[in-house]
């Protein structure tokens, strides 16, 4: 637990990714292929167990010690979360290991992963948890206890990404990290995986079902080079769907999820469209968008949510909001990868390996031949009425790469919409933002038949800010204040956003009657007055 | 028994000695606790300080009447008996106290228990009404020694030697005192913001033993800084002062940075817990050892502290001062 404490402390005291990946590699240098496994899996956030929620952590705590609960709430609302503010109290109580103290039961990552934390689920009562956890916290630093209480609750995170610590086992065990990757793909359970498996030298047969870790695309506006070949360049539609694997092989089916997911039980009606690619010989691996198709209209992402978490859905679902795919690439054909070849070849595949697919669900995605910037600018312009929200650009050479790497693989998506907004509420945010004002809603006009205008409520945002623009808004938040109820305050309406969505939708659910998608500040408009912003009507108009 | 100290719109004024402590508005007779501008402002007639806060305050206030006092010597203001005695906050820092026909009351200022290697230690004076801070009154504030905290900002700087090392602190009491806990451990010079050169300076003119210091202004604009270590105000972060140093890794020493939330707000990279002012368990353990029957709490988190002391049967009552204790 000590040296996983000062890896997470060493991630999460600097922003340097050098930085970073070496206090990685100086973890996986020292530590055990268990403790490697779970940090690995930890790191990447493919697992995380909740054997108790936040709530019944504080309880135990309450009862343990006889803490006062208001004082508790008191150092809650100043912390923001609950594993600290146990951690803390438990260091001021003195029950805490002080830090100049060498632990006498240093128990591995791997003990408290494997044994100690599920042990906890086996204890009925609040008392005997609290008997358990007290002995615990006992030989541990209040750091120890943070990393310890977050592991319990499910809620460890720390800041690196994926990528970091691929690129740390990678440098340190010398194996590309492109294989690296793909082992990591899929694994949900320290069972699914074992170190050495990971930072093999040898190629190893993965399980069937895994998926090809998804190669994904940069943002085009930040594309250096600027001319423009239209031989080069693939140009599709980008779909607002789900970025899917579809992967035959050994006789079976499976649809992976870019959030790696096996979504198959979803979207059974999907397996059976797919039905013919399961009897090809070895495997075949499709990667596209799953979408909802009705009567050859692709439908928007919200018809698309109304599939998603169920796992059985009901023949009445399956109908009202039948499934489609879009096939983007084509990355195992009979079984041979062809990640490598490029992208021109790997069409040829898609096409071979969806010939005798009848149905009008599936498609090959449609590829654009574009003269010049200003017809890709213009093909860009009528993502909406074709269902985009924008386009791939994908070099006709470039290979299937893992991950976001520079250069051949671009998202070119449409300028949001946006409206200017009048800020009426805030509620303090959650966790590292707790005792700052950092959610808000925002307000358009109405005008009702007397002519009077009143501000309605339209949207909630939280991100868009800058650290600086979040404190100056907090101070003036505190001191425009007209009403609080519980966490909320209403205020003066004095400041104006400019606020980008992706669309607006019909909704009885809101006040407004409109619901957003996407909402994010764009701009603060110190330059507008409020009643400069917006009416409910220029939205409705958006519809 | 009688009010000694009442809070008047000009500040907390004893009317048995005709006289102001920590005054936020000008006044005949001020005596003031320490150089902290909430508690020390221009303008007064007349100073009472002690002898070691006396030059942090001409070089704060300017030309100044002022007079001087050794620690624990009282001297008479009217009909009161007045003494200094260490508050073990910041150089020089006072709590003072004041007699009048055997009723004895006690302003804190600021204070601290946690030692200090460049100030007085604090002094228990056993009194019949205390008026204490509350800026850090919540329990999830716990001080470690400034030894132990020195010695983390020392192995943060060697971790990474390719890159300058900002610590950003308040130039008064906090940079010096960075100074003097650091000289455990090594004896590089540290290099200084100028805000903080001629605090410093007179810290060593007091005889307090820091490690070297230069200051950056001093210094070619080629300069290396890669490794060495760095001290300036918050205010200089994120400021154009910041551009001759290349890729630095930051750091903000305060109470604050003991949540780990307060740090990521601060948007410095990594957090040192050091505070000038007592943390929860030395507030409780101080407003107990003064046997004070009656407690005044002013700035910070008194309302915590208050329920909390209310429970235990003591007397309490709140005093709104404008003194803003360490701001974040
Ligand atoms: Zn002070």
């Amino acid at each position: 637990m000590k040296a996983f404490t000062r890896l997470f402390d060493e991630l999460d005291s600097t922003t340097s990714t050098l930085e970073k990946v070496a206090a990685l590699k100086r973890y996986f240098k020292q530590a055990t292929t268990d403790d490697s496994l779970w940090a690995v899996l930890l790191l990447t956030q493919k697992i995380s167990r909740r054997v108790i929620t936040s709530a019944t952590l504080k309880k135990i705590f309450l009862t343990a010690t006889e803490y006062p609960e208001w004082l508790m709430t008191e150092s809650y609302e100043q912390v923001g979360d609950t594993a600290e503010t146990v951690a803390l109290l438990l260091r001021s109580l003195g029950y805490a290991r002080p830090d100049t103290k060498e632990s006498e039961t240093e128990s591995s990552l791997t003990e408290w992963m494997t044994n100690r934390i599920p042990q906890l689920a086996n204890f009925q009562t609040l008392e005997e948890q609290g008997d358990v956890l007290l002995s615990w916290w006992k030989d541990l630093s209040a750091d120890e206890i943070f990393i310890l209480n977050k592991l319990m609750t499910g809620g460890f995170r720390v800041g690196v990404s994926d990528k970091l610590v691929i690129r740390a086992l990678s440098e340190l065990f010398e194996v590309p990290s492109d294989r690296v990757a793909h082992r990591l793909t899929g694994v949900k359970n320290a069972s699914d995986i074992t170190f050495s498996e990971i930072i093999s030298k040898e190629e190893i047969t993965t399980a069937s079902n895994q998926p090809y870790p998804f190669c994904l695309a940069h943002s085009w506006a930040s594309r250096v080079d600027q001319d423009w070949s239209s031989e080069d360049w693939c140009v599709e539609w980008k779909y607002d769907g789900i970025r899917s694997q579809i992967i035959a092989r050994d006789q079976q089916l499976w649809i992976w999820s870019r959030g790696e997911q096996d979504i198959s039980n979803s979207f059974p009606d999907l397996l059976k469209l797919f039905e013919p690619l399961r009897t090809l010989n070895d495997g075949t691996v499709i990667d596209g968008e799953v979408l909802i198709v009705k009567d050859g209209h692709i439908e928007s992402f919200q018809e698309l949510q109304k599939r998603l978490g169920r796992k059985k859905p009901s023949p009445a679902v399956m109908k009202e909001n039948p499934v489609g795919f879009v096939a983007y690439d084509c990355l195992e054909f009979e079984g041979q990868d062809l990640r490598e070849l490029p992208l021109q070849d790997r069409r040829k595949y898609l096409k071979r390996a969806l010939k005798n697919f009848k149905t009008e669900q599936i498609k090959i995605s449609e590829a654009h031949e574009v003269k010049n910037l200003d017809e890709l600018e213009k093909l860009r312009s009528q993502s909406r009425e074709n269902s985009a929200e924008g386009l791939m650009i994908k070099h006709w050479h470039s290979p299937y790469t893992v991950g976001r790497k520079t250069g051949s693989w671009w998202k070119h998506k449409i300028d949001p919409l946006t409206l200017d907004a009048v800020l009426i509420y805030a509620q303090a945010g959650t966790g590292r933002r707790a005792n700052l004002y950092t959610d808000y809603t925002f307000a358009l006009w109405t005008e009702d038949k007397d002519g009077k205008r009143t501000l309605v409520p339209f949207a909630k945002a939280y991100s868009g800010l800058d650290q600086a623009e979040i404190d100056e808004l907090d101070k003036w938040i505190r001191r425009h204040t007209r009403e609080k109820f519980g966490p909320v305050r209403s205020l003066e309406a004095q400041q104006v956003f400019e606020i980008g969505f992706e669309g607006v939708l019909r909704s009885s659910r809101h006040k407004s009657g409109l619901a957003v998608r996407f909402p994010r500040i764009l701009r603060w408009r110190h330059d507008k007055k409020p009643e400069d912003a917006d009416s409910l009507e220029t939205a409705e108009a958006l519809l | 028994m009688e009010e000694l100290i009442q809070l008047t719109k000009k500040g907390l004024y004893c009317a048995r000695g005709d006289f102001y402590i920590d005054p936020w508005q000008p006044v005949e007779t001020a005596v003031i606790t320490h150089g902290h501008s909430d508690h020390a402002r221009t303008g007064s007639k007349q100073y009472h300080a002690s002898a070691s806060c006396v030059p942090l305050l001409r070089h704060r206030l300017g030309p100044i009447h002022v007079e001087s006092h050794e620690w624990g010597k009282p001297f008479q203001l009217s009909e009161t008996k007045v003494s200094f005695h260490p508050a073990g906050h910041i150089l020089g820092s006072a709590q003072v106290r004041v007699e009048h026909n055997g009723n004895v009351w006690v302003m804190s200022g600021d204070y601290k228990r946690t030692p200090d290697a460049s100030c007085e230690p604090f002094e228990v004076v056993p009194c019949d009404v205390f008026i204490s801070e509350a800026t850090f009154a919540l329990p999830v504030y716990s001080w470690e020694p400034g030894e132990v905290t020195a010695k983390k900002i020392f192995n943060w700087l060697h971790q990474d030697r390719t890159r300058p090392s900002i610590v950003f602190c308040y130039a008064l009491g906090k940079a010096q005192r960075i100074l003097a806990e650091m000289k455990r451990y090594t004896d590089e010079t540290v290099y200084l913001h100028g805000s903080m050169a001629e605090l410093t300076k007179l810290y060593r003119n007091h005889g307090i033993p820091m490690l070297p210091t230069e200051l950056v202004a001093d210094l070619p604009k080629d300069f290396d800084f890669s490794g060495k270590l760095i001290l300036a105000p918050p205010s200089a972060h994120r400021s154009v002062w910041m551009k001759r140093f290349k890729e630095p890794q930051t750091a903000f020493a305060s109470g604050w940075m003991q949540i780990r939330g307060a740090r990521r707000r601060g948007g410095y990279e990594k957090g040192f817990v050091l505070s000038d002012h007592a943390d929860w368990r030395e507030l409780i353990q101080t407003i107990n050892e003064t046997k004070a029957k009656k407690i005044y709490l002013t700035h910070g988190r008194e309302d915590v502290l208050a329920r909390y002391l209310r429970e235990k049967g003591l007397e309490v009552e709140l005093l709104r001062t404008e003194y803003e204790g360490e701001q974040e």
